[in-house]
Parts: C-alpha cells; structure tokens; sequence
C-alpha cells in the first residue's frame, strides 16, 4: 500500500500542478474562493509539499478541499508554474477512490452531483437537460425559466432546436449507438467505478448518520446533502 | 515598419484560426439555456459566409462539466473526448470549433497533457478503440465559436445593418465584457490576447462600432464554480461572484455585457434577478437590469435578425432597452410566441426588476 503523497504523485494533474510552492500568495489573492470561504489555495500547496501524511489525511477527509470552483484563475498567476486547482482535482478524486469524501459536509454532496450531472450524462448525452432542470430546484432561473420549463417544447421549436427528435442540432435526440458507446468509455476508462463508489460510501455514511437513501433525488439524505450549509463554511465565520 | 514592429511585439497574443471547413460541437449550457445562439452561429457560417461547419448527430457532451465538478475521472473525459475527435476524422475534418468554454479549456489540457506524455495518449487510443472501435487525427486548428466569429468580425460589420451605437445621439454604446475563465487563464496562447489583454470580444465591440469599458473585476470569474452552482447549498458562492463584478461595473454605467462562455451570461443574467428579489437592487438604473448577450446574438442584431429569432426572449433580464439605443426593431407582442404565433403564455413578471418596460 503507497501512501497518500505517493497515490497523489501518481496524479497526472499533480505531475503538471506541483513545483516548489514559495508560498507567496498569490493564489490566494486571485482566488475567488478564498473571498467567499475560509480558504487559502496556498495553504493546500504548502500542506502537499510537506509530504506530512496525517495533514494530507486531514485535508482529504476535510471541507477545504471541496471550496475550489476550479476556475482556474490561480494557474495563470502562480510566480512558479503551480496550478493549485489542479491539485484540488488530484485531492477531489483521491478523496473520492478512498471514500473520504463523505466524511466532510461540503464532500458528502458529490452524490448529489452524481445523480444530476453524472447520470444525465449517460442516460441524455448532455451535462445538463432541460426537463430536468427543475424551477423547484433552481429558483434563482426566475419565472423566464419557469415559463420556458413549462413550454419547454414550444420555446425549443420557435429556437430552431431539434429537442428530442433525430439528426442533428440543438438538443436532438442523442442516437442510442452514440449512448451505448459513452456508457462503454465509462466502463473501460473508470467512470462507472467512480459513480459505484460515490453511491457505495454514501450508502454507508446515510446508514451512519440514520437518514433514508433511495435511489433518485427525493430521499433524505440527497435532500440533506442538497441543501445543508452550516456557517463554518464562511470566511467571516466565528469558531 | 513600426507597424510591423508592434506586430511583432503582440505575435504572442495572436492566435491561428481557421477560416473554412469547421467540425463543430455544441456547448451542453448553451443548447439549454441559449439554443437560438447555436442557431444563429450557424446561420452566420452557412448563409452568410457560405462557410462549410460540420455536426454530427452523435456528437455527444464532452464531460466537461462531470470533469470539473469531479465525478468524471480524467481517464474518462479523456476518451470522450478522443471519441470527438475520432467523430471530426471520420468526417475529414481538421478544423475543430467547439461552442463551449469549458470544453474548448478541455480541449487544450488533453492536447498538451498528450503532447508532454506521449504514453498517456497511447493508453486513450487504445481506450477509445476498446470501448468503441474507433481511433482518430488529433485537430489541427482548435478554435471556440467565438474565435470564428472574432476572425469575421471585420466581415460581419461590412454586411451589418446596425452598429454599436446610441442611433438617438450617435455615441458608441458602453460595452462590459467577460471572457470566461477557461478560454485564456489556463493556456493563455490558445485564446486570442492571451490571459493578460483577451481580445476575442473587445475586438468584436470596437469593430461593431461600441466602446470597451474597462472596469477593476473585468477578469473576475462569474462565479459558476462548478460544484458551486449546481449543487443548491453552495449557491451563495455563485452569486457573491456575480455581485462583485455587478458591483464594480456599475459606475460605470454599460450598456450591455457581452459574453464568451455559455455559462456567464446565464449566470450575469439570472443572478441580477436574484439579487433583486433579495435585495430590490437593480443596476441598469430606473429599475433595469443590464442586458447580457452572447456573441452570437450581438453578431446577429447587427446583422440585423429578428431578435426574437436569436432567442432574446428568453433572457431574465430584458434586453429591450440596449435595442431601442441601436435602434432595432422588434415586435413587442410577439415576443413570448411560440413558431407561428402559437400562444405559449407569458412569464410572470418579477417582483423588482423591470421586465415588461412597454407597459411599466
């Protein structure tokens, strides 16, 4: 069994991320999330370079690592070619294989995305679909979406959009040989295996915590994981 | 010779686009949320550059955002990708524009990830093959839409019917731009300006006759995040984002922002309205937003299109007041119809934000 820092090493986005941290900073003053969480992108760099395994087990298991948008702002500023963000994607996906990521608040809710994005992807062949974007779930669309929602098919036709229907153009009817061939990729390529263990320890921490997971998105834990947003998250927080 | 002395100086802010023969990929936000910007950057390209732009049918998502919000592994954006590339050789294709922003950033990351480790693209090619029976050419030129439209702006303006321009007074519309974090921050050679001066939309607006503003978070990220917005108890993330750039750009009184990634003018759009429903804050002034445009709907309003065929309709914040400045006209009553009139409703208006200026 490698250790932590070893696993990460083996990281391509830690090969091409990781240099010599100076820790000046500058990530951290680019770095939208560090205004808006109790982050420091620095400190993740320095916590890495120091090779010291119970911190990295700390940061894995913690809310830190799960603050990042991944804008990626920090990789265009770092003085020594670091790219912070892409660190948080080699940290994100260790957390994930080892199942660390449901020991955080901000961690646990990557079922969430899974069962959104994740198998939108599989089973429509987008990132997102519209009839799934639902107003109750998305209040900050406004009434525009709520009406294009409910016409969904009219506003798509006026567009010009192909929605649901074959050949080509906007949100046409992906072909099921296209479907059959992503489902394929993510079997060869380790994708399915990450979804299986995100629903696998989420399985286990729900049971923990005693709240009713089912599959889909209207049980407790996902609705818990959806919406729960304790203050310690802010930057301005008071321990 | 100081004209080619300075083009020297700015070679490393320039970009090679291609001109013909496109292989192109939808963006998945802006399929849903813009489609009528798909459309018009289509009927650009075929109808009025006579440009040859390729789709295929089973062209799917590239993973993007499942990369970016961590579920997808890397291994596994990878190959969806390479099945992209596999899709434009088969069709014989070189010249590859995708719609998306964080596909075009996807792009560029896989490209260079298999130029510095040779072995890593070996291992998706035999991936790809295993999982579909397909291999592939890598691109020759990678563009964004926007790229394209930036590289024929000169011509856009030539066939335009309307310019940039306050028609009442004759003064060049103030115009905030946002470029969108993974067009340039990451690889900034791949974008045009780069990530220190990105020219892809100013070049657009000095071209169509408007003025840049500069303003201090011009680079700020919109606040997507990712994770951040799509899952509900992280929003806050998102809107704090949006709200800093509003905030800072409203003294200096735009016209309009112009957008380059599918998903910042979503989010510049739909955040102006939350924000006035938690706050009564405005900040287009006399209870307007300011409007948020693609790209592709700006080319097309001076291009003179029908703004509801350019899906203007379907924007939060109303875009009728950046008309009435360039002197578009537009049908009020059939705004919110369906093709042939069909009668689809109208959406309620908000509680702040003046969305029905006609009869407000």
């Amino acid at each position: 069994m490698t250790n932590l820092y070893q696993q990460l090493s083996q990281d391509i986005r830690f090969i091409e991320g990781m240099k010599a941290c100076l820790n000046c900073g500058t990530c951290t003053a680019i770095c939208p999330a560090a205004e808006f969480y109790d982050y420091q992108p620095r400190k993740i760099v320095d916590t890495l370079q120091s090779k010291d395994e119970a911190a990295i087990e700390a940061l894995l298991k913690s809310d830190t690592i799960w603050y990042c948008g991944e804008c990626m702002s920090c990789m265009t500023r770092c003085p020594r070619g670091n790219a912070p963000g892409m660190l948080i994607i080699a940290l994100r996906s260790l957390s994930q294989e080892l199942g660390y990521f449901v020991e955080s608040e901000k961690g646990r809710q990557q079922l969430a995305v899974k069962r959104t994005v994740g198998e939108w992807i599989l089973k429509y062949g987008y990132c997102l679909y519209p009839s799934q974007i639902s107003p109750e779930n998305h209040p900050e669309q406004g009434p525009i979406w709520e009406w294009e929602h409910k016409n969904i098919e009219g506003v798509m036709n006026r567009l010009g959009a192909n929605y649901e229907k074959t050949g080509p153009g906007i949100l046409r009817k992906i072909p099921q040989e296209a479907l059959d061939e992503i489902r394929a990729i993510f079997e060869v390529t380790g994708g399915m295996d990450r979804y299986d263990k995100i629903e696998e320890f989420s399985r286990m921490k729900a049971a923990e915590m005693g709240l009713d997971l089912k599959e889909g998105m209207d049980n407790d834990y996902i609705r818990h994981i959806y919406t729960t947003n304790s203050p310690k998250h802010s930057r301005d927080h008071e321990d | 010779m100081k004209i080619e002395g300075k083009q020297m100086i700015w070679k490393e802010y320039q970009k090679e686009i291609a001109s013909d023969n496109f292989f192109y990929v939808r963006s998945c936000v802006r399929q849903n949320f813009f489609p009528g910007s798909e459309k018009t950057f289509l009927r650009i390209m075929r109808d009025e550059l006579q440009k040859d732009v390729f789709e295929n049918a089973s062209h799917t998502t590239c993973s993007g955002i499942g990369y970016h919000s961590d579920i997808v592994p890397i291994e596994t954006t990878m190959t969806m990708i390479a099945r992209q590339f596999a899709l434009m050789t088969e069709a014989g294709k070189e010249n590859f524009t995708t719609s998306c922003i964080t596909s075009f950033g996807l792009y560029n990351e896989v490209l260079e990830t298999w130029h510095h480790f040779p072995d890593v693209e070996e291992r998706v090619r035999q991936n790809l093959l295993k999982a579909t029976g397909r291999s592939f050419n890598k691109p020759k030129n990678i563009s964004h839409a926007s790229d394209v439209i930036f590289h024929f702006r000169k011509e856009i303006a030539d066939r335009g019917k309307f310019t940039l321009t306050d028609h009442r007074t004759g003064k060049p519309l103030r115009v905030v731009e946002h470029i969108g974090c993974h067009y340039s921050k990451m690889f900034p050679s791949k974008g045009v300006g780069g990530a220190e001066y990105p020219y892809v939309l100013a070049g657009m607006i000095e071209d169509w006759g408007g003025e840049v503003i500069d303003y201090p978070e011009r680079r700020h990220c919109c606040g997507f995040g990712f994770r951040q917005y799509l899952v509900k108890a992280n929003r806050g993330y998102s809107i704090a984002c949006s709200k800093k750039k509003f905030e800072s750009m409203e003294s200096y009184s735009p016209d309009m922002i112009l957008t380059n990634c599918p998903g910042c003018p979503m989010f510049l759009d739909r955040w102006q309205y939350a924000i006035s429903e938690m706050e009564g804050k405005t900040y287009g002034g006399n209870g307007q937003g300011i409007p948020v445009l693609t790209y592709e709907e700006l080319a097309g309003l001076v291009l003179g299109y029908n703004p509801w065929d350019l899906g203007l309709q379907v924007h939060q914040v109303p875009v009728e007041p950046l008309l009435d400045k360039m002197g578009v006209p537009y049908d009020p009553g059939m705004k919110f119809k369906g093709a042939n009139g069909e009668d689809l409703g109208m959406p309620e208006a908000p509680s702040y934000l003046n969305f029905y200026p006609e009869t407000a």
